[in-house]
């Protein structure tokens, strides 16, 4: 009886479990415990210090990544963060009032202010301009007028008046009115109430504009015209004199204003410099009196006299860095200069008035791995005996940021990681054998005071002291960080492809860097500008077979066309060491392909596609060569033109044709292509299934024991489709006008498998292909909310086998091979759902058998990362559904998809700036491991159906010991009276 | 509520000072204003029950609180009362979301009609509710964690290995209350059965108590 009951009720809890769609929920005290979050800012722009104060000593900066920040002078942690819209880019920060934190962003037309202390936005003011122009900002730091504290702002050809205190519009001058003419700078002399703007005209004309500041009434307006033309900027030298370069870049202009007159001087450059230089720029750093010429092969420093004369002052190395001029004391200026040498950098320190001498001079160690000096800003403080000291901020090759004081680097930002490009992953090294004793007893030792504690908190127990313990503990635990392979699959390496060309890889267990290695074939000189594109595993040795370290291909591109040269590099994943450096080959990358072809030394084989559709072969071995000729007839390739809206299928050409460059590249032959007509479609996302995924069956069992055949292909293309008028941003179009059109397409035979229009429909898409459906995203103008659509594609030429008698008789078609030639008949199944979000990414759990339900996660458009259970959107999903399609697991109809805040599997956290989210599975089949980035990392696990196949972390194990212990006692009793019992009848 | 800005010439200086005069009054209004350079201008607040009584300074909660427009097109942050804007927005049917981590907002619709400038129409869409002023609430707030129950006896006699336990309890105290409770001829029946089916009681099973049949 009681054995009934207690079978019931665990048939209930299982069924229970089985029936209610998992949700991913994370106590508070499990955070940072498999998961981690990393947070960065991106390529720092400009800075700006706030030092004057006593207390929190900060800078600001503005990055790449739109993003404003203040950062801890101390130790480099971040205070507060804003990441600006994608396109709000930053143009220009300062300071106001010492209190606020003022950007001028999106070309000079939107100023806020941020509190300095918190990071709260205090106004902001739109400046609407009448055309595009640069973006100038000027703070008077101590303004005699009495006015509200204004600010400057030269954006869209007009320049603005803006109150720093609330941000009104004090004034606004037009320069529209004035002809045509482009402001280059903004100059307030100290003291003065009229402002001097300097701009050119049809580069030919010099103008100068003084404006009062009390109401924007132009003063006077000055003018030269210069026929010669210039080339860039205008740089202020002083209050009164400009330099500029003519548009041959040859000579040398110098404007000075005198009494309301403009002169302009000449000199040829040939005079100052000797040799030729073609590309000869003006730095944009401000030093008094000085200014700074970089030329083809160094930059020169020339000072510019009383009488209008250039001087040469110095050459140096054209690696110089040099940084703006900060003011000291009573008009002495500093600026900084730093050189790269061999593993070390020199900084110096120079006053302007004293170029000859360094007033401060440093080396720094520095890692050869962060590449060069980008940029560098410099601020002073004061030391106990009341000289300057110097603390140099600087921005490295890499991306990442230092600060340099006294000769040491104080800290550093892997600033670099906010800009991933690819991922991939990588298996650890295994365990050597021979662990000592000792360190096992230990780890018991650990091992049980862990669990005593684990046990005192869940009965509530603990002191503070001991929680705090046991999270430290939780935290550090050891296990999860070491550099071997796991039994599980938990421990990982991740590589990283980033912006700037560098390759990190970073441990799942902490998200510490490992290893990181500025690639050198993808490194910009100047000549070229280089980038990476593609990361792909290059060789996954067997350990048991090959005593080889795995590797990892980075594919990138010198150039900024897509016809530009490739490079390829082979670095080593456990090493970081570019072990082949496969130089820029002689073709163009605009795809690449991974083969399921491997080689003896298990390297995969690559097909790089050129801009001229020739497939190149990777890695250019005899071997490889045999055993692509063997499978050429097997490889297709399809490409996207999204321009013209076509897709086209291509396969290798057998012959060798006498134009191919090497025996390595092979002609391609075009198969098929779809035209979409341009009049009425513009592809806007296509999307495929990843190549590693796994399915671990290709039935599916339905209600009433029925059994359905997914269509499990690889070469299935998922595209989308909308109307061109429908494919700008929501609220460009109307219902009527926009059609979104989806396609299922085979891209061997480029037969399209289904086809469906959703009217008054229009994108982004956001779509995931896995299995045998596609889950897409996009947004419905009629019921003006987002929506998820479904489509499941199933196999038709195979539901018959269900039938026993056939499969007796031997009239079935399990026998016969699967191709993706054949043409099998297909039928579709699909259902829309109403989704809240605008989404960012779109991704599916992937787990090493493909056992295991799936999770769509979902990356919404307030950065966060969504789990949600694969059966919300299944398209079977009836408003009543029948009993067996209950016990099925089929969920009632609803419209919406649920939002549950607890299958956030970001919980709290925000993985600001989110492009993309990264699934690897782990060996234990239930679980999947999640990497999503943008300008933060963020990396957990899940199970999307609970660890099913071991016991979680907070498994308590001292209640099992307890039960066990308990067992064993009732059976010594039971039988020491069982005993008794016997004794008693043997005597009756 | 809802207040019109008509600015025809922004450079005439009188205007300029009407315009000045008049968004100080409208600084309160959340509205849809009409600029001359083809956008339109949408105003309007963001309301955190809680913080909002106080009327000023937003929780640090919701110190980086976004407001999104078309999915990304705009993003604006809020100011400390809570108000935003949104600039040169053109005419049609656009889309407002709320991103601040902790609450749920649904996304708003707004229309902006050329026709009739200054008219704002704003509906939920989560729940179809029009609203009269843009002043953007939120649904409910979002709770990450699971909360820990405190501990309970009975989680640990629901675990299976309490169950287990309990089991064990029930066979020991309740199974030779039952016995008793029956009929004594029965149990000699039962017994007898069991002597002749030879079913070996529990002490037949100790290793070392063979020797006790």
């Amino acid at each position: 009886m009681a054995m009934a009951i207690k079978l019931s009720l665990i048939l209930l809890f299982f069924t229970s479990l089985l029936l209610i769609p998992t949700t991913l929920s994370l106590f508070q005290d499990q955070v940072g415990l498999m998961d981690w979050h990393q947070r960065y800012i991106g390529k720092v722009k400009h800075a700006v210090f706030h030092t004057q104060k006593a207390g929190r000593k900060r800078v600001v900066v503005s990055t790449e990544e739109n993003v404003i920040a203040s950062l801890d002078l101390r130790r480099g942690e971040i205070f507060w963060r804003h990441v600006l819209g994608a396109d709000d880019v930053i143009d220009k920060i300062d300071i106001a009032l010492g209190k606020y934190v003022i950007t001028l962003s999106s070309e000079g037309s939107i100023l806020r202010a941020w509190n300095l202390p918190d990071g709260q936005m205090v106004w902001e003011s739109f400046l609407s301009g009448s055309k595009s122009s640069k973006a100038l900002l000027t703070v008077p730091v101590n303004l005699k007028v009495d006015l509200d504290s204004p600010i400057f702002v030269y954006g869209g050809g007009c320049l603005h008046a803006i109150s720093s205190i609330d941000g009104e519009y004090l004034w606004k001058k037009d320069f529209a009115t004035e002809g045509s003419v482009d402001i280059h700078q903004l100059i307030l002399p100290g003291g003065s109430d009229v402002i001097h703007a300097v701009g050119v005209t049809d580069s030919s004309q010099f103008d100068t504009y003084e404006i009062d500041v009390k109401n924007g009434g132009l003063l006077k307006h000055t003018s030269a015209s210069f026929p010669g033309g210039i080339y860039g900027e205008i740089l202020p030298v002083s209050g009164d004199r400009f330099v500029v370069l003519d548009a041959s870049r040859s000579v040398l202009v110098l404007i000075t204003i005198n009494n309301g007159q403009i002169h302009l001087q000449q000199t040829h450059l040939s005079d100052l410099i000797h040799g030729s230089s073609e590309n000869t720029v003006i730095l944009p750093s401000k030093l008094s009196g000085i200014f700074s010429l970089k030329t083809d092969s160094s930059i020169i420093f020339i000072k510019v006299t009383d009488e209008g004369k250039f001087n040469v002052m110095e050459k140096v190395d054209k690696t110089v860095v040099v940084s703006d001029a900060l003011a000291l004391s009573e008009g002495e200026q500093a600026f900084a200069l730093v050189q790269h040498g061999d593993s070390k950098i020199e900084l110096s320190v120079r006053l302007v008035h004293d170029m000859s001498s360094n007033h401060l001079k440093e080396t720094v160690k520095m890692d050869h791995e962060r590449g060069f000096v980008h940029k560098i800003f410099i601020n002073n403080y004061v030391r106990t005996d009341r000289s300057h000291g110097f603390r140099a901020l600087i921005v490295m090759e890499d991306h990442s940021l230092l600060l340099l004081q006294q000769g040491e680097i104080v800290w550093t930002r892997d600033d670099g990681l906010a800009s991933v490009i690819d991922v991939t992953t990588s298996e650890l090294p295994v365990e050597k054998i021979g662990v000592s004793v000792a360190k096992v007893e230990h780890s018991l030792f650990e091992w049980l005071k862990g669990h005593m504690l684990k046990l005192k908190g869940a009965l509530m127990l603990a002191t503070p002291d001991e929680v705090a313990a046991l999270q430290k503990i939780r935290l550090q635990s050891s296990q999860k960080n070491k550099m071997t392979r796991d039994h599980n699959g938990f421990r990982r390496l991740l590589i990283l492809l980033t912006r700037a060309g560098k390759l990190y890889a970073l441990h799942t267990g902490d998200g510490r860097v490992v290893w990181s290695t500025l690639l050198q074939s993808l490194r910009t000189t100047s000549q070229q500008q280089c980038a990476g594109l593609k990361l792909r595993q290059w060789q996954v040795p067997h350990h048991h077979a090959l005593d080889n370290n795995p590797s990892v291909l980075v594919v990138g591109r010198c150039g900024l066309s897509l016809t530009s040269p490739s490079a390829l590099s082979v670095v080593d994943a456990y090493t970081g060491k570019e072990l082949q450096n496969l130089g820029s080959a002689h073709h163009s990358a605009v795809q690449v392909i991974s083969l399921p072809f491997r080689d003896s030394t298990e390297q995969q084989l690559h097909l790089l596609i050129d801009a001229d559709k020739r497939a190149h072969l990777y890695p250019t071995t005899p071997e490889a060569a045999h055993i692509f000729q063997r499978e050429s007839e097997n490889v297709y390739w399809y490409s996207v033109e999204s321009e013209a809206g076509i897709l086209r299928g291509y396969g290798v050409k057998k012959t060798h044709s006498s134009d191919t460059p090497s025996e390595y590249s092979y002609e391609s032959r075009n198969l098929w292509s779809i035209v979409f007509p341009s009049e009425s479609e513009k592809i806007i996302a296509t999307v495929t299934r990843k190549p590693n995924e796994v399915v671990h069956t290709q039935a599916k069992v339905i209600a009433d024991e029925d059994v359905m055949y997914k269509y499990i292909s690889k070469n299935m293309l998922f595209v989308a489709t909308v109307s061109p008028k429908a494919s700008g941003p929501i609220g460009s179009a109307t219902p009527d006008e926009s059609v979104l059109v989806v396609y299922l397409v085979d891209t061997i035979t480029g037969r399209i498998l289904h086809r469906m229009t959703h009217l008054g429909s229009q994108g982004p898409v956001h779509a995931v292909l896995s299995e045998n459906w596609v889950v897409y995203h996009y947004f419905n103008l009629r019921a003006h909310r987002y929506e998820i659509s479904v489509i499941e594609i199933y196999d038709q030429s195979r539901a018959e086998n269900k039938d026993v008698l056939k499969l007796i008789i031997g009239k079935h078609n399990l026998t016969t091979p699967i191709s993706s030639y054949s043409r099998p008949e297909v039928t579709t199944k699909s259902q829309s759902y109403f989704f809240t979000h605008s989404v960012k990414a779109i991704s599916v759990t992937s787990t090493a058998k493909g056992i295991t339900s799936k999770h769509l996660l979902i990356g919404t458009i307030g950065d966060q990362v969504l789990a949600l259970d694969k059966r919300f959107v299944d398209p079977r999903r009836s408003l009543n559904p029948t009993q067996a399609e209950k016990e099925e697991g089929l969920l009632p109809l609803t419209d919406a998809l649920p939002i549950i805040p607890q299958s956030y599997v970001t919980h709290a956290f925000k993985v600001e700036g989110l492009r993309g989210i990264e699934t690897i599975p782990a060996k234990l089949e239930s679980t999947s491991l999640v990497f999503a980035y943008g300008v933060d990392l963020f990396y957990t696990r899940i199970a999307p159906s609970r660890t099913y196949d071991s016991l979680t972390e907070d498994f308590n194990y001292a209640l099992l010991l307890l039960t066990i212990v308990a067992l064993v006692v009732a059976i010594f009793v039971t039988w020491v009276l069982s005993e008794r019992k016997d004794l008693q009848d043997k005597w009756r | 509520m809802a207040l019109l800005l008509r600015t025809s010439k922004p450079n005439s200086p009188t205007l300029l000072l009407l315009l000045l005069l008049l968004s100080l009054f409208a600084s309160s209004s959340l509205a849809i204003t009409t600029r001359n350079e083809g956008g339109y201008t949408i105003n309007g607040r963001v309301k955190i029950p809680g913080f909002g009584a106080k009327g000023f300074g937003l929780p640090v909660k919701a110190n980086n609180a976004k407001v999104i427009l078309n999915g990304g097109q705009q993003v604006t942050f809020l100011k400390p009362d809570g108000y935003f804007s949104f600039h040169n927005v053109p005419a049609g049917t656009h889309l407002i979301e709320v991103d601040v981590i902790g609450y749920f907002f649904s996304p708003i619709r707004v229309d902006v009609s050329a026709r009739n400038p200054g008219k704002v129409q704003a509906a939920l869409t989560e729940t179809r509710r029009g609203l009269n002023e843009l002043v953007l609430e939120p649904l409910r707030e979002e709770q990450y964690y699971e909360i820990r129950e405190p501990f309970n006896i009975m989680n640990i006699v629901k675990s299976p290995m309490g169950l287990m336990i309990g089991f064990m309890v029930l066979v020991m105290f309740v199974m030779p209350k039952l016995v008793e409770n029956m009929d004594p001829e029965e149990i000699r029946k039962a017994q007898e059965e069991m002597r002749n089916q030879g079913v070996p009681s529990l002490a037949n099973l100790m290793p070392g108590n063979a020797r006790s049949n």
